[in-house]
C-alpha cells in the first residue's frame, strides 16, 4: 500500500478550504442528472448529504435500516450543536473554535480538517435556522446560546434538550422534499451488506430489504457511507440499538483503511447500569453540567453507608461533598471535556467513594442551582431530561442529585478520509461519525452535530463533484455485470453460513460477552496487558460465536436475529481493530488512556514524537492480524502542548 | 372546491358550521319554551309561539333550519364511515376511557338518539301546530293558535313523556358538552388559552340547554 | 432492593402482512421491576430463542423516547400504561405481579402490519414529503439573526416540533387520524417566518396527502393529546384548521 494522500489543499490554514473551492472541478446541471450517488444512512450526514446532492440534480438513492430516514440515531443528540457565529460577543472565532477542536481532540486531529469544520460551522446555523428549526431565542428574539464542556465561550446553539431531533428533522424534511422532487429515491428498511468495487472504485452496494430478506444491487458513480459510529461494540453505550459499524467493516474488507479505531468516547454523564438485564444507557445531555455540580462523598464511610441505602446524598453535609472536578480543575470546573470528566469519575469510584448499590456513580447535584435560578428556570432548560431521568431511574431529581457514570458514546476514530471525504478507495466516500476525520481523539461536545451537518451540507456536496466531474463518461452499470453478481453471491453464502449454525447461543449472549470483554480491557483505562488479553478473548468469541450461535428462522422475510448476528459478526472485527489499535498506540490522548502513560497528577500523556500520526488500519486477510499504515499529522498553525484544563 | 366537501377537514367544517348554526337555533328555542314556566295562563308562552310563526325573518329562517339538521345529519353518518374505514382491524383490548370522554367517542350514538327524539318531537308539537286543529286563542285581540295547551296539555297528560322530554334534554346537553367546543376547534378558532376556556363555556352552555329543556317537563310534572 | 414480577404476556403474532394473525400466550418470569418494557420483551425473546421459536418482531431503537420507533399498544394505551413516555421509557414497576399484559399493534388501515408488533408508518414520510419542509435548499439562506423571532413564538413551535413521529396519537385515536401529527408540523413550520411563506399551501397540501392515504378524520375526542408520549397539544389541530381553511378560501 503506497502512502495515504490526504490531499490537502495548499495556502495557508485559513485559505485551503477557499483555495480548494475555487480550484476544484464540477460537474454542469445536464450531467449531473447522469450520475447516480449512493448515500447510506439518513442521519445529519447522510441525510443533509443526500438532500443537497438531490437539491443539486444529481440522482440519488439513499438507504436506511430504519423504518423512516428521521430515525438516524442523531436524532438522540441532546445538547446542542457549536458554531463561531459570536453572538454573545465573548471573544470566538473561527480560529478560536478550531483551536479549541484541536485541543480537546488531543492534537490528533487534521488541522485542515478541523479548519473547515469551524469555517462552515456558521452557514449551518443559517442553513436550519432557514429550515425552521426551533432554535431556543432570547426575549428579544435573537438566537441564544449556551457553554459547553471543553470552551471557554458559549457557542452552542439548542433547541430544548432535542437539538439533534430538530436538527436531523431539518435534514429529513428536506430530504423528503427531494424524495417529493423525484431526485432522492429512499430505501428503507434496507441495509447495506456490502459494497461492490469494480476497476479499483466503489461502483454499488448488495442490500438487504429488512422485511422480504431479498439481496438487491445497486449502482452508484459515488458511494457515500453515513452510517454512524460503532460504539455497540461495547454492546452498552448510549447508541442505539441500531447502530452498528457494519458498513465500515464492510469496506475495510475491501481495502478501505480503518483510521484511529482505539479512540472511543467515552461521555461522563450517563444513567448509571442497574441491572444484567439492561439493553442500552442514557446519556444525560452534557449541557446539565452548566449547571449541575458533581460530587461524591469525601468520606468512604459515608460513600459506603450510601450504597448500602443507609444514607441519603441529601444528608451528606456541604463539607463532607467532595466536588472534585471544582477540586482537581478550577478553570474549567464541571466544564473539562468528556475525556477528563469520565477519568476522574472513575478514578474516585475505584477509590472507593462511588454511590448506588454498585459503587459505579457519582452526583450530579442542582441544588445549587435549583436556589441560585429557582426551579422554573432549570425546568425551562432541562425539564425534558429531569423527567426522562424520572422515568427511568424512580427518583426526583429536584429532589435528589442525579446519579451518573461514563458509558460509551461516540467513537472518534472510522474509516480514513482525505481532505475530500474519500476513502483511499476512489468514489467510496465517508462522512459524519463514519469517517475518522475532525474530532482527533477525543470530540468536544456539541460538535458531533456540527461535523454531521458540515460533511453533508457544505463539505461533500463540493468535494464529491471533484471526483463525479471525471466519472461524467462513465455509462450507468445494469448491475449485471461480474462484480455485482459475485459480490451478491458472497453475502448469499455468509447468510447461509450464519443460518447454518444452528448452534445454541443466542446473538445477544455473545454480544454481552463481547461487550464485557471490551469494557474491561479496552474501556476507560487500558494496558498493554489487558489489550493483549482483548485480542485473545476477541478470537475466542469469534469462534464462538461462527460455532455456537443460534439464528431462528430463515432468510426468507424479516429475520431480526439474523440481522444482529450479521452486525454482531462485524463488531467483533471491529472489537480486534480497537484492541489493535490501543496497542499500538503507546501514549495516552483523548479517548484513549493507556494506564502506563500518564502524568503523577493522573492525566493523560501523549507521547508527541512517537504517535503523532493516524493510526491506519488495513485488512490483510481472514483471521490475520491487520497492518498498520500512518499519516502524520503536521502542525503548521498550532503547537502541540500538554491540554490543561486547570 | 369540490373536494373540500369531501376532505377530512372539510366535512368537519360543514359539521361544525351546521352545528353552530343549530345551536343558536336552540338557543332562540329553548328561549321561547322557557316562556312556559312564568305564566300558566299560558298567555306569554302562545305570544312567543306566535312571533315565531308569523315572523317573517322565522318563516324565511325555517326551511333554512331544515337543511340544517339534514346536512348535519347526513354528513355525520359520511364522517363517520369514512373514520370507520380507517381502522379495518380493532384492538381486542382497549382503554379509551382513559385518554377521552365516552360522550367525545359517541357523537354519533348521541347524535341519533337527538334525532330519534326529535322525530317523536315533531310528530308530536311541530305537525300539528303546522297542519293546523290547533284550538284558537284571542291575545289582545289577535286570533292565534293556543300552542300553550298543546305543549301543556301532554305534559300534565303523561309522566311517561315527561321523562321522554327530560332524557331528550340530557341527550343534547351531552352532545353539546363535546359538539360546542369542538365546533370552535373544527373552524380554528381556539388557541392555548381559548381552549380551556371554550372547553368551559361548552360545558356551561351544555347544562344550561339540558337544564332548561328538562326543567319544563318537570315543571308541569311536579306542579300539576 | 429489587423486586421481581411474573406476567402472563398475551401477544399479537402475524407471519406478514396477508396472514390473519392470532394472539399467543406467553409467560415472564422473575423480571426486574427496575427493567424497561422492551428489555422485558428482550427476555421474553431471549426464551424464545431458546425454545428454538422464532422471536416476536417489535420496532424499538434508541430506547431512549426520542427516535420514535417503538410503539405497542399495550394494556389498551399506546406506549401502555403511563403518561408521556414511549414505549422504551415505560418501566415495569408499573405493573403488577400476576398480571396478564396484552401486547397488540398499532391499528389503522394506513399503518399496515408487517410482522408480529411491527408495522408500516412510511405514510407519516409520504405526509412529510407532501410539504411539511421549508422550500429552502442548501446555501445562500439570510444570516440566522437576520429575521428576530418573538420567543413566544419559537417556544410554542419547538414544542409542535417535538414530535417524534411515533404514531401513538393514530393509534389512540377512534379514528385513526393523523391530524395531531400532520398539526405539530404545520404549526411549528406556520409559527416561524421561514414557514410562514408557504404555510397554506403546506396546510393543504399535507391533509390532501394524509385524506389519501386512509387516514381518519378528526372529532376532537383529545385521545391523541393525552396518549402522546410528547404532549403534543390539540390546539396545533385548531390552527391546522384555521391555515386549511384559510388555503381553501383563498382558492
Amino acid at each position: 500500500m503506497s502512502k495515504l494522500d490526504a490531499k490537502i489543499p495548499e495556502g495557508p490554514l485559513a485559505q485551503k478550504w477557499t483555495n480548494y473551492k475555487d480550484h476544484q472541478k464540477l460537474v454542469n446541471p445536464a450531467n449531473k442528472r447522469k450520475l447516480d450517488v449512493i448515500v447510506v444512512g439518513t442521519g445529519l450526514a447522510g441525510g443533509a448529504a443526500a438532500a443537497s446532492l438531490g437539491e443539486m440534480g444529481f440522482n440519488v438513492k439513499n438507504f436506511t435500516i430504519q423504518d423512516s430516514p428521521r430515525r438516524a440515531h442523531s436524532i438522540a443528540a441532546q445538547g446542542g450543536i457549536n458554531a463561531a457565529k459570536n453572538y454573545p460577543n465573548d471573544g470566538d472565532s473561527v480560529y478560536r473554535l478550531f483551536y479549541d477542536t484541536i485541543k480537546g481532540g488531543d492534537y490528533r486531529a487534521r488541522e485542515a480538517n478541523v479548519y473547515r469544520l469551524a469555517e462552515v460551522s456558521n452557514s449551518i446555523i443559517d442553513q436550519c435556522v432557514a429550515q425552521g428549526v426551533p432554535f431556543a431565542r432570547e426575549y428579544g428574539g435573537l438566537l441564544d446560546n449556551r457553554s459547553f464542556g471543553g470552551a471557554q465561550v458559549s457557542r452552542t446553539f439548542y433547541a430544548k434538550g432535542q437539538t439533534g431531533q430538530q436538527l436531523l428533522l431539518g435534514a429529513y424534511q428536506a430530504l423528503m422534499r427531494q424524495v417529493n422532487a423525484g431526485t432522492v429515491k429512499m430505501y428503507t428498511r434496507t441495509e447495506l451488506v456490502d459494497i461492490v468495487i469494480v476497476d479499483g472504485k466503489a461502483r454499488g452496494i448488495i442490500a438487504r430489504d429488512l422485511v422480504t430478506g431479498e439481496l438487491t444491487r445497486h449502482f452508484g458513480h459515488a458511494v457515500v457511507l453515513a452510517t454512524g459510529g460503532y460504539g455497540n461494540t461495547f454492546f452498552l453505550s448510549t447508541n442505539a440499538m441500531g447502530s452498528n459499524g457494519s458498513a465500515a467493516i464492510k469496506a475495510f474488507h475491501k481495502g478501505a483503511m480503518f483510521a484511529n479505531p482505539c479512540y472511543a468516547q467515552i461521555h461522563p454523564t450517563c444513567i448509571p447500569v442497574h441491572g444484567e438485564f439492561q439493553s442500552k444507557l442514557t446519556l444525560m445531555s452534557e449541557s446539565l453540567r452548566n449547571d449541575g455540580r458533581i460530587w461524591v462523598p469525601k468520606k468512604k464511610e459515608d460513600a459506603e453507608a450510601i450504597r448500602a441505602g443507609k444514607l441519603k446524598p441529601t444528608q451528606i453535609a456541604e463539607e463532607d461533598r467532595d466536588y472534585y472536578l471544582e477540586r482537581r480543575y478550577p478553570a474549567f470546573g464541571n466544564l473539562v471535556p468528556r475525556d477528563v470528566a469520565s477519568r476522574a469519575a472513575k478514578e474516585r469510584c475505584d477509590a472507593g467513594f462511588g454511590v448506588n448499590s454498585t459503587g459505579l456513580a457519582v452526583y450530579l447535584d442542582f441544588k445549587s442551582a435549583i436556589e441560585r435560578l429557582g426551579k422554573n428556570v432549570i425546568k425551562a432548560r432541562y425539564g425534558n431530561l429531569f423527567q426522562m431521568y424520572e422515568k427511568i431511574v424512580d427518583e426526583d431529581p429536584y429532589e435528589t442529585p442525579m446519579m451518573i457514570y461514563p458509558a460509551i458514546h461516540y467513537t472518534m476514530g472510522g474509516l480514513w478520509v482525505d481532505y475530500e471525504l474519500q476513502t483511499n478507495i476512489p468514489g467510496l466516500f465517508a462522512a459524519g461519525e463514519a469517517n475518522f476525520s475532525d474530532h482527533g481523539a477525543n470530540r468536544l461536545g456539541a460538535s458531533a452535530l456540527m461535523q454531521g451537518l458540515a460533511d453533508g451540507y457544505f463539505v461533500l456536496p463540493y468535494t464529491i463533484q471533484n471526483y463525479l466531474a471525471d466519472e461524467i463518461r462513465t455509462p450507468r452499470m445494469t448491475t449485471n455485470e461480474k462484480e455485482f453478481v459475485d459480490t451478491e453471491k458472497a453475502v448469499k453464502a455468509r447468510f447461509d453460513k450464519l443460518l447454518s449454525i444452528k448452534g445454541e447461543r443466542s446473538v445477544d449472549s455473545i454480544h454481552k460477552e463481547l461487550g464485557l470483554v471490551m469494557w474491561d480491557f479496552v474501556g476507560m483505562g487500558r494496558t498493554k496487558e489487558s489489550l493483549e488479553k482483548a485480542i485473545k478473548r476477541i478470537a475466542e468469541i469469534k469462534k464462538e460465536f461462527w460455532s455456537n450461535v443460534r439464528i431462528p428462522g430463515s432468510n426468507d422475510g424479516m429475520n431480526v436475529e439474523l440481522e444482529k448476528a450479521s452486525r454482531l459478526a462485524d463488531f467483533i472485527e471491529i472489537g480486534n481493530l480497537m484492541a489493535h489499535d490501543g496497542l499500538n498506540r503507546e501514549e495516552s490522548c483523548g479517548g484513549h488512556f493507556r494506564e502506563e502513560y500518564q502524568t503523577e497528577e493522573g492525566e493523560a500523556l501523549r507521547q508527541d514524537d512517537k504517535f503523532a500520526y493516524v493510526g491506519c488500519w488495513k485488512y490483510e486477510g481472514e483471521d490475520k492480524a491487520p497492518a498498520l499504515v500512518k499519516e502524520d499529522l503536521v502542525y503548521e498553525s498550532v503547537k502541540m502542548v500538554q491540554r490543561n484544563y486547570k | 372546491m369540490s373536494n373540500f366537501l369531501t376532505a377530512s377537514i372539510g366535512r368537519k367544517f360543514i359539521m361544525s358550521i351546521s352545528g353552530l348554526f343549530l345551536m343558536m337555533f336552540i338557543c332562540v328555542h329553548l328561549g321561547v319554551n322557557l316562556l312556559l314556566l312564568f305564566d300558566d295562563s299560558g298567555e306569554l308562552f302562545n305570544l312567543g309561539a306566535n312571533f315565531m310563526a308569523t315572523n317573517p325573518l322565522i318563516k324565511v329562517m325555517e326551511p333554512v333550519l331544515g337543511l340544517g339538521f339534514v346536512v348535519h345529519i347526513i354528513w355525520s353518518f359520511l364522517i363517520s364511515l369514512q373514520n370507520y374505514k380507517a381502522r379495518p382491524v380493532g384492538y381486542d383490548k382497549s382503554n379509551a376511557a382513559y385518554s377521552s370522554t365516552w360522550a367525545s367517542r359517541n357523537m354519533l350514538v348521541l347524535g341519533a338518539l337527538v334525532l330519534v327524539f326529535l322525530v317523536m318531537h315533531i310528530i308530536q308539537f311541530f305537525i300539528p301546530v303546522k297542519t293546523g286543529g290547533l284550538e284558537a286563542t284571542m291575545i289582545d285581540g289577535v286570533e292565534m293558535h293556543n300552542t300553550y295547551a298543546l305543549v301543556a296539555g301532554l305534559f300534565k297528560s303523561s309522566v311517561l313523556y315527561c321523562i321522554l322530554y327530560i332524557i331528550g334534554g340530557a341527550l343534547l346537553g351531552f352532545h353539546l358538552g363535546h359538539g360546542f367546543w369542538s365546533a370552535f376547534q373544527t373552524i380554528g378558532m381556539s388557541n392555548q388559552y381559548w381552549l380551556k376556556r371554550l372547553q368551559c363555556i361548552g360545558k356551561i352552555f351544555a347544562i344550561v340547554v339540558a337544564v332548561g329543556f328538562a326543567i319544563i317537563p318537570l315543571y308541569f310534572l311536579i306542579k300539576f | 432492593m429489587e423486586n421481581t414480577i411474573n406476567l402472563t404476556l398475551k401477544v399479537w403474532r402475524q407471519n406478514g402482512p396477508k396472514d390473519k394473525g392470532r394472539f399467543e400466550t406467553y409467560k415472564v418470569e422473575n423480571i426486574s421491576t427496575d427493567s424497561s418494557f422492551l428489555e422485558m420483551m428482550d427476555i421474553l425473546n431471549e426464551q424464545l430463542i431458546k425454545e428454538n421459536k422464532e422471536p416476536v418482531a417489535f420496532d424499538h431503537d434508541c430506547r431512549e423516547g426520542i427516535c420514535g420507533m417503538c410503539s405497542l399498544y399495550i394494556n389498551g394505551r399506546p406506549h401502555g400504561p403511563d403518561d408521556d413516555v414511549t414505549t422504551c421509557q415505560l418501566h415495569m414497576r408499573k405493573f403488577k405481579d400476576g398480571e396478564t399484559v396484552t401486547i397488540e399493534p398499532w391499528r389503522a388501515a394506513a399503518f399496515p402490519v408487517i410482522k408480529d408488533l411491527m408495522v408500516d408508518r412510511t405514510a407519516f414520510d409520504k405526509i412529510i414529503a407532501a410539504g411539511g419542509y421549508v422550500s429552502v435548499s442548501t446555501g445562500g439562506v439570510p444570516d440566522a439573526n437576520a429575521i428576530p423571532i418573538p420567543k413566544v413564538d419559537a417556544d410554542e413551535a419547538m414544542d409542535a416540533a417535538s414530535c417524534i413521529g411515533c404514531g401513538a396519537c393514530v393509534a389512540a385515536c377512534k379514528n385513526s387520524s393523523a391530524m395531531l401529527f400532520v398539526s405539530a408540523k404545520v404549526s411549528q413550520l406556520a409559527l416561524l417566518p421561514q414557514g410562514r411563506v408557504e404555510a397554506k399551501a403546506r396546510a393543504k397540501a399535507m391533509i390532501a396527502k394524509m385524506d389519501e392515504l386512509g387516514f381518519g378524520g378528526c372529532t376532537n375526542t383529545g385521545a391523541c393529546e393525552v396518549e402522546c408520549p410528547k404532549g403534543v397539544s390539540i390546539t396545533n389541530i385548531a390552527r391546522l384548521n384555521r391555515q386549511y381553511l384559510a388555503a381553501r378560501f383563498s382558492e
